[in-house]
């Protein structure tokens, strides 16, 4: 296929709860750091802030038929089962378009740049919730965040970011590991991993603009990325892009999202990127993956759904304590009521637009909203004359608040709100993302897809409502 | 109205009602023994006399063998009914429209409920269908709690004066069945403790829930005609409605959590039925569906016992007080019972019997017995998806 082919559309999630690293050491007397993660509720896994991420991307080009969907994570929420398949149920895609799960750090980037020389147009999904012990470097300098990013060609939609090359070294070495079910990483010693590394990114990268055909002073912004934090920053001093500003790594605010960042970290670059601009994008994962990008003109008048930089600005402060709960690290005493069943596999089928889609019916005479969808209209009684009403990004008001203190929950208490959607609808929702005493009658809110609960293993998603953030004006996205 | 009725057509002519609480020391079984055999020693029969039996009872059971093997009945029918916390009064209808029909001479309705065998406080529902998990996982207080600031805002009652509101509510209650010996509770409580009482969800309060109980009561129906074979005081049918609304509350915009939709049209039902036109001033008491205070606020208002809007003055004048206008909840209701819930309905029917009757002790007799009715009520669900029941009983024909 002829044409530029590149990045379409580009966004970033970023969980609404930030751990200050300081609570780290002032509960264990060592750990933390400075600056803060950003964490992801107890109610989110990588699949859901996955959802969330490819909801925003989707909303920057809304236009744009989705061909693929890869979803590429280290933390998996399922192993046999294919989340990529939950997240194309949450965006409703077709049946043909295939989804797939990719596994490991480098599954993240390594997803981009398959999508990028691929064909079609391609969804490239990435999600990490990082952990590791307390007071260890992987707990404090980790984050949770998810990415997604949509790969075509310039006739599916206006490119704003062309590939101009790729370099790829591959290696076998052992420098970090994880082994199934373990919730710990563990690394040899550093400087193994930084002999190992160094050179292999300075042969990437010079393939990389033999590829493009650039020279290295070219490069405008230069991000280096990977859980190896030394290596990068020693490698990034190696590359010779003496012209280039060092793109952000996001340290200080949300962590380091493992399999995520890099996609997190080229979103946040591109969301103030001028055209013209060359980035390069160098990741540090079981050897080293290149990929320089150049801005198009559409750059300037593309417009993210939701900017990642909005999101970092949009935050709730959790406690170590509730962090350590929400991470496994730590068992808290559970409400004193039946824990819920697992959900069953052939009602959930029976029900996947609402579930997973948050479908909703609409009465072709009467025009009365049912949530969930309804054969027999609740006006006039009309039976099996209703369209589809798909409701995910359709806001509401709340209009009634309650919170529950008895109600099991993962993370008691729990907040309800009736809410009634924009042009018909009702629904009685949990809210989450915002500190109940916070929320008043009146208040706008957005439907996001969550967990509610894990039984038998198997995951509980549906859709909560949270508040609609100040910086997003009404009806400006999708 | 569609529903014709069965005024006059059918008579108690015996219950009982066992003490309700929390009987670690006793299962269903014994329960139902002890209600059953208090109702056919008040009729003056055997068991054997009984052609059929109605047994409510939500939780614990799937079939009339729950009734039939303790009781060890001989080749009679039992049915087994459930709707929600109208259990106990559906388990009442269903007998009397059996012997209204003339299918059976002598039938028998058993509520009966072992909630405390559970583990956990408060009801955690009966059998749990599989799901797409995708309901809602409020529970009750919860969404009863959303009807208080609904009616403050519409009405213009302030915060405070709403908690004196409900909490008087609860304050009557505690009072009324701290004079009955078969109540679970059985202290006057202060109107302080009530207002500073741990907060269970949103406002609500310990206080503004109804406790958790064991209990069973049972009724003995005949027709009217042979009522005064067995007793010289029958109380006789004069209305039982039903309705199971459709769920659309917390769907559509328009439902304001102010009412219940479902209670209104029962009330109206029953009142056709019976031919009441005024209710406050023809009823001699009411025995309603006080799950939590601001339910009881809602159904005064439902039932034509206050005009809307005005019931919140009412109960801080006290016109539901026990030696009020119109005594509702006389025996304590579900704050003072706690709410077996299949027992529920034939418990708050038991009052209206022994009230009727003038059997009430001296401490709780109501004063206008001479009205002659009595009203009991059950609601079943939450608001915007209840099934409500409303039945209506007299101690003279016509």
């Amino acid at each position: 296929m002829s044409g530029v082919r590149g990045i379409i559309s580009a966004a970033g999630y970023v969980p609404f709860r930030r751990l200050d690293r300081s609570s780290i050491a002032k509960t264990f007397g060592n750990g933390g750091g400075r600056g803060q993660r950003a964490v992801a509720g107890y109610d989110e896994d990588t699949t859901t802030m996955g959802v969330e991420a490819a909801r925003f991307a989707r909303a920057g080009a809304a236009a744009v038929a989705i061909d693929q969907l890869l979803f590429a994570t280290a933390t998996p929420a399922y192993l046999d089962k294919t989340n990529a398949c939950t997240i194309h149920a949450a965006l409703r895609l077709d049946e043909e378009v295939p989804a797939l799960d990719l596994a490991g750090l480098r599954s993240g980037v390594g997803a981009l740049r398959a999508a990028l020389q691929g064909n079609g147009s391609v969804l490239v999904v990435t999600s990490d919730a990082r952990n590791g012990l307390p007071t260890s470097g992987d707990e404090a300098n980790g984050g949770d965040g998810a990415a997604a990013i949509l790969v075509g060609h310039d006739d599916q939609g206006p490119v704003i970011a062309e590939l101009i090359g790729t370099g790829v070294a591959t290696e076998e070495f052992i420098e970090r590991w994880r082994a199934p079910g373990s919730d710990r990483s563990k690394q040899w010693e550093e400087r193994f991993g930084e002999t190992k590394y160094v050179p292999l990114g300075g042969r990437a990268f010079k393939n990389a603009l033999g590829d493009a055909g650039i020279e290295a002073d070219a490069v405008d912004t230069l991000i280096v990325t990977g859980m190896h934090a030394r290596a990068a920053k020693a490698l990034a001093a190696k590359l010779g892009a003496t012209n280039a500003k060092m793109g952000e790594d996001l340290a200080a605010t949300v962590g380091n999202t493992g399999t995520a960042h890099a996609q997190l970290l080229l979103t946040h670059t591109l969301e103030t990127a001028a055209p013209g601009h060359t980035i390069a994008l160098v990741v540090l994962a079981d050897g080293v993956e290149v990929m320089l990008f150049r801005t198009t003109e559409a750059i300037a008048s593309y417009r993210p759904a939701r900017a990642v930089a909005a999101q970092i600005a949009t935050a709730g402060e959790i406690t170590y304590g509730k962090f350590l709960s929400w991470k496994g690290q730590a068992t808290i005493e559970p409400p004193r009521r039946p824990e819920p069943d697992r959900i069953s596999a052939s009602v959930t089928g029976r029900s996947e637009d609402w579930k997973y889609g948050f479908v909703g019916s609409k009465d072709r005479s009467s025009g009365a909203l049912h949530l969930p969808p309804a054969r027999v209209s609740r006006e006039g009684g009309h039976v099996d004359d209703m369209d589809p009403a798909p409701m995910a990004d359709v806001q509401g008001t709340i209009q009634i608040i309650t919170i529950d203190r008895i109600a099991y929950s993962p993370s008691p208490p729990i907040t309800f709100a009736i809410v009634d959607f924009d042009g018909g609808g009702r629904l009685p929702v949990e809210m989450t993302d915002c500190n109940s005493d916070d929320l008043a009658i009146g208040d706008r809110v957005e439907m996001t897809f969550r967990k509610l609960f894990t039984a038998d293993d198997i995951h509980n998603y549906f859709w909560k409502a949270r508040p609609v953030p100040k910086s997003v004006s009404p009806g400006s996205e999708g | 109205m569609a529903s014709k009725g069965i005024k006059d057509m059918v008579a108690i002519v015996g219950m009982g009602c066992t003490p309700f609480g929390e009987h670690w020391d006793k299962g269903p079984d014994d329960l139902v023994i002890e209600s059953t055999r208090d109702a056919l020693a008040a009729a003056g029969m055997e068991q054997d006399d009984v052609d059929a039996y109605w047994l409510g009872t939500a939780m614990g059971a799937a079939s009339g063998l729950t009734l039939a093997r303790p009781l060890q009945l001989q080749g009679k029918p039992v049915t087994h009914v459930i709707n929600h916390c109208a259990t106990g009064s559906e388990s009442i209808r269903g007998a009397a429209y059996a012997v209204a029909s003339g299918a059976y001479d002598i039938a028998m309705a058993v509520g009966v409920e072992k909630v405390k065998d559970s583990g956990y406080q408060g009801l955690v529902g009966a059998g749990r269908p599989p799901t797409d998990g995708t309901g809602r996982t409020l529970t009750a207080a919860a969404m009863f709690a959303m009807c208080a600031p609904a009616y403050g805002k519409k009405y213009g009652v302030s915060d405070e004066q709403m908690r004196e509101v409900l909490a008087r509510i609860a304050w009557k209650n505690h009072y009324n069945g701290a004079r009955n010996a078969r109540a679970q509770f059985r202290k006057e409580v202060s109107m302080e403790t009530i207002c500073g009482a741990p907060l269970m969800a949103g406002g609500l309060g310990v206080y503004d829930c109804s406790g958790v109980a064991d209990g069973s009561a049972a009724a003995i129906v005949v027709r009217a005609e042979d009522a005064l074979r067995y007793t010289d005081k029958p109380i006789y049918i004069k209305a039982l409605a039903l309705v199971a609304g459709n769920c659309s509350g917390n769907a559509d915009p328009n439902y304001d959590y102010t009412n219940f939709p479902e209670i209104h049209m029962a009330g109206r039902d029953a009142y056709a039925q019976a031919g009441i036109t005024d209710p406050r001033a023809q009823l001699a008491m009411a025995e309603v569906h006080d799950c939590f205070t601001p339910a009881e606020l809602l159904i005064y208002e439902d039932l034509g016992f206050a005009e809307r809007g005005s019931a919140w003055k009412e109960v801080l004048d006290g016109t539901f007080d026990l030696q009020g206008e119109l005594p509702v909840n006389p025996d304590g209701g579900l704050k003072s019972f706690g709410h077996p819930v299949g027992a529920s309905g034939v418990r708050m029917t038991f009052e209206a019997y022994l009230q009727l009757r003038g059997e009430a002790p001296p401490e709780r007799t109501i004063a206008h017995v001479d009205r002659g009715l009595a009203l009991t009520h059950n609601l079943g669900g939450y608001p915007g998806e209840m099934v409500s029941f409303v039945g209506i009983w007299g101690n003279q024909l016509g």
